[in-house]
């Protein structure tokens, strides 16, 4: 036990003289919370839009106005002919053109006049948020040139949201950047660590050493349990600090539901380490192996119901998925684990199964 | 120049040494491009909702046809009362739950007015909200029927102003004809700058570093010879990817390609010239490859690659202008499905030129032979 002790403080040692790595893991939620915070909304602002108004009239400078005081436009050019507006977009100097009709003050008049929009459709989700947008603006003008007040049937809808009444992406991106966080650390760092002692040679020298294989693979492992949870409560007080995200559930399940990802993310971690021989091959594996997928298939940025029959079925294979879910559930719904039976269960068992194949993998032989 | 040649026969030697390294480099990447792409999709397609229907008039029966008609709205599980509605949001069995009053038919007849209570579960604030205003587009719909049907009134009040839509570039509104340009260019980034992070200091951890410094190597041939390997396999990687792209998914290729080889070169010498900069100053790969992530983390976040530039703040949006993630996007984005050219890239060509020299003297400066 003595020797085991020792040991784990050399490894967290290790981990303290690097306050570069350290630095990095606790700055970069911080980053990540930032960004999706603040520089990544939902909210369409400041599109670069070009207008084609061959007869500027009242009418065409009024809508104009209309759409660049709005916020979602800002007008960056004037296009003084139809061939260029083919420039201004592969110049990237507008995403959308307003293309008025040439008497378009007469044809208001009468009743009759076409606005036309052009949109960039290289991104096509882009494309029509603009159209869209463009478009209520434009039928929001109309209507107020129209005098109309006709008592007709009207349906109302009366919509309450659930669980995150502001519609803030805020509580649904913390719970992504703890799982990424963890996994990061839990299986990247883990793995890499690991395969530094191979490849500078030292693990011959742990191996030696009268600590048992085992011993020697969970004094490893301990200070990355123990990092990755202070980490996970440090991101979830920075979330609850700066955005005011709550924990609805039960805090004690969150930290135990966390211990069960963190110690199925270290199984892979060695599993990792067991397979490659340098840092290099370890970084590679976990980074296009693991965390890619993590990011992109567990249903963080993109949704799961989405992707193609294929790619739902080898999304269940991804333990972050589960975790999300499991984590949404607790934070954002604050229901108790009668709810996530299912997602533990399955996660539990990717957990035994990758702890059993990495011991049964793990070389205590020099070769 | 015979200095950098064995340089040069050295790092590739090392590099095609480990057998592992190989595949990893070249395969795991194209699969991760198929795969994504396909995983990388915004555009809602499926809705699943539940509904109580307490009136059960026809009005209200041709509501629930229509949202079974639509192409978004897929019907959950049948539910009898509130509670299981309620149920079915928490267990993610439905996005949407529809109740329509008992009243509805009879209140629409008499006060001209009706109301349908929707509750959404709004953890993904963005589908959340796209999925109720397509609901609301069915529930309009309705309403203008009802009204033209029992007063004879025009479909919708015709307005003086009508707006026509056209999308330039990709009519079809390809999801994939955008992300195949922009996840190539993120695995080459990603590829490039951790090889080239982790490979100086690999020799600096190892010791071998010391080897070298000893040698009347210059400095930038050094430089040079960790560098230039890199980029030709991150060059071909484009290459090969750009071929996967054309077969699997059939992406336009308008522009000019040289013009985006072009570019792709300079560009890479910024994410290379980043890596060994990084590798200067660090003293272990774990180290280098954590500040490296944490660098590329925020610059793919920033680039418009998953979300348009357009969605971010003013501020934000001057931030771009220093990722050079950014500017790769764009620009394969642009000559790629746009055909842009030179003249319209200018700019993008000078900064990221400015770029490349500057984070490579910065390297060059920070690697120091005495230790």
């Amino acid at each position: 036990m003595k020797e085991f002790i020792a040991f784990v403080k050399k490894e967290f040692l290790h981990i303290f003289r690097d306050t570069r790595t350290l630095l990095v893991l606790f700055g970069m939620p911080i980053a990540q919370l930032l960004l999706f915070g603040y520089a990544i909304t939902t909210e369409v602002s400041n599109a670069k839009i070009a207008v084609y108004d061959p007869e500027p009239n009242q009418y065409s400078m009024q809508l104009t106005n209309k759409l660049t005081s709005s916020g979602f436009f800002i007008l960056t050019d004037n296009v003084s002919s139809k061939e260029e507006i083919e420039h201004v977009f592969k110049a990237s100097k507008a995403k959308m053109v307003v293309v008025y009709p040439k008497d378009f003050e007469d044809k208001v008049a009468q009743g009759n006049a076409s606005v036309q929009l052009i949109a960039d459709g290289s991104d096509p989700n882009l494309a029509s948020i603009l159209t869209n947008s463009a478009t209520a603006i434009i039928m929001d003008w109309t209507l107020s040139k129209m005098a109309v007040d006709v008592q007709i049937e009207t349906i109302k809808t009366e919509v309450k949201w659930h669980y995150n009444p502001s519609l803030d992406s805020a509580s649904l991106f913390v719970p992504g950047v703890v799982t990424i966080i963890l996994m990061l650390v839990s299986a990247m760092l883990t793995s890499i660590s690991i395969t530094r002692e191979k490849e500078l040679g030292t693990i011959e020298i742990l191996l030696v050493s009268p600590l048992r294989p085992a011993l020697i693979i969970i004094g490893k492992v301990v200070p990355f349990i123990i990092l990755s949870l202070f980490n996970t409560m440090f991101i979830l007080g920075a979330a609850q600090v700066i955005f005011d995200v709550p924990i609805n559930g039960s805090i004690a399940l969150l930290l135990a539901e966390s211990m069960l990802f963190i110690i199925s993310s270290l199984g892979l971690g060695v599993l990792i380490s067991t397979v490659s021989d340098t840092q290099q091959t370890a970084l590679m594996l976990s980074l296009f192996g693991l965390m890619l997928p993590t990011i992109l298939l567990s249903g963080f940025i993109f949704p799961i119901d989405n992707m193609p029959m294929v790619l739902q079925v080898i999304s269940n294979i991804i333990p972050a998925k589960w975790f999300l879910v499991i984590i949404k559930s607790i934070m954002l719904k604050g229901v108790g684990i009668a709810y996530f039976w299912k997602e533990t269960l399955v996660l539990f068992g990717m957990t035994v199964f990758f702890i059993g194949l990495s011991i049964k993998k793990f070389k205590i032989r020099l070769q | 120049m015979r200095t950098l040649y064995f340089l040069l026969q050295k790092e590739f030697i090392q590099i095609f040494r480990n057998k592992a390294m190989l595949p990893l480099i070249f395969v795991l990447p194209i699969v991760q491009l198929i795969i994504l792409t396909f995983a990388a999709d915004f555009e809602l397609k499926v809705i699943k909702f539940t509904y109580i229907d307490n009136d059960k008039s026809q009005e209200s029966k041709m509501l629930m046809d229509r949202f079974r008609a639509s192409t978004y709205f897929v019907e959950a599980e049948s539910i009898q009362n509130f509670k299981q509605g309620m149920t079915a949001l928490d267990e993610n069995k439905a996005t949407l739950f529809i109740t329509i009053p008992s009243n509805f038919s009879r209140s629409l007849q008499d006060k001209k007015q009706a109301t349908i209570m929707v509750d959404v579960n709004s953890i993904d604030g963005q589908a959340a909200s796209l999925a109720y205003s397509y609901a609301q587009n069915i529930i309009m719909d309705l309403q203008d029927d009802i009204r033209q049907e029992w007063n004879g009134l025009p479909n919708k009040l015709a307005p003086p102003v009508t707006v026509e839509s056209r999308y330039w570039f990709n009519q079809d509104m390809v999801y994939s004809n955008l992300m195949v340009p922009g996840i190539l260019a993120l695995l080459i980034t990603m590829i490039g700058m951790f090889l080239s992070a982790m490979n100086l200091v690999r020799e600096k951890e190892i010791g071998t570093i010391e080897q070298i410094n000893v040698t009347p190597i210059k400095k930038y041939h050094f430089l040079l010879g960790k560098l230039i390997p890199f980029w030709v396999i991150a060059m071909f990687e484009l290459a090969f990817g750009l071929v996967i792209g054309k077969i699997v998914f059939d992406i336009p290729m308008v522009g000019s390609l040289p013009l985006l080889f072009a570019f792709s070169a300079i560009y890479l010498l910024v994410v290379l010239g980043i890596g060994l900069w990084i590798s200067t100053f660090t003293d272990t790969q774990q180290q280098a490859m954590f500040i490296a992530w944490f660098f590329i983390v925020i610059f793919i976040l920033m680039s418009g690659l998953f979300t348009p530039i357009e969605n971010m703040p003013g501020w934000a949006q001057e931030l771009t202008r220093a990722n050079p993630i950014a500017y790769m996007v764009k620009v394969v984005r642009s000559i790629l499905m746009k055909g842009s050219t030179f003249a319209d890239l200018k700019w993008e060509f000078l900064w990221v030129t400015v770029y490349a020299i500057l984070v490579n003297a910065f390297a060059l400066m920070s690697y120091s032979k005495r230790s």
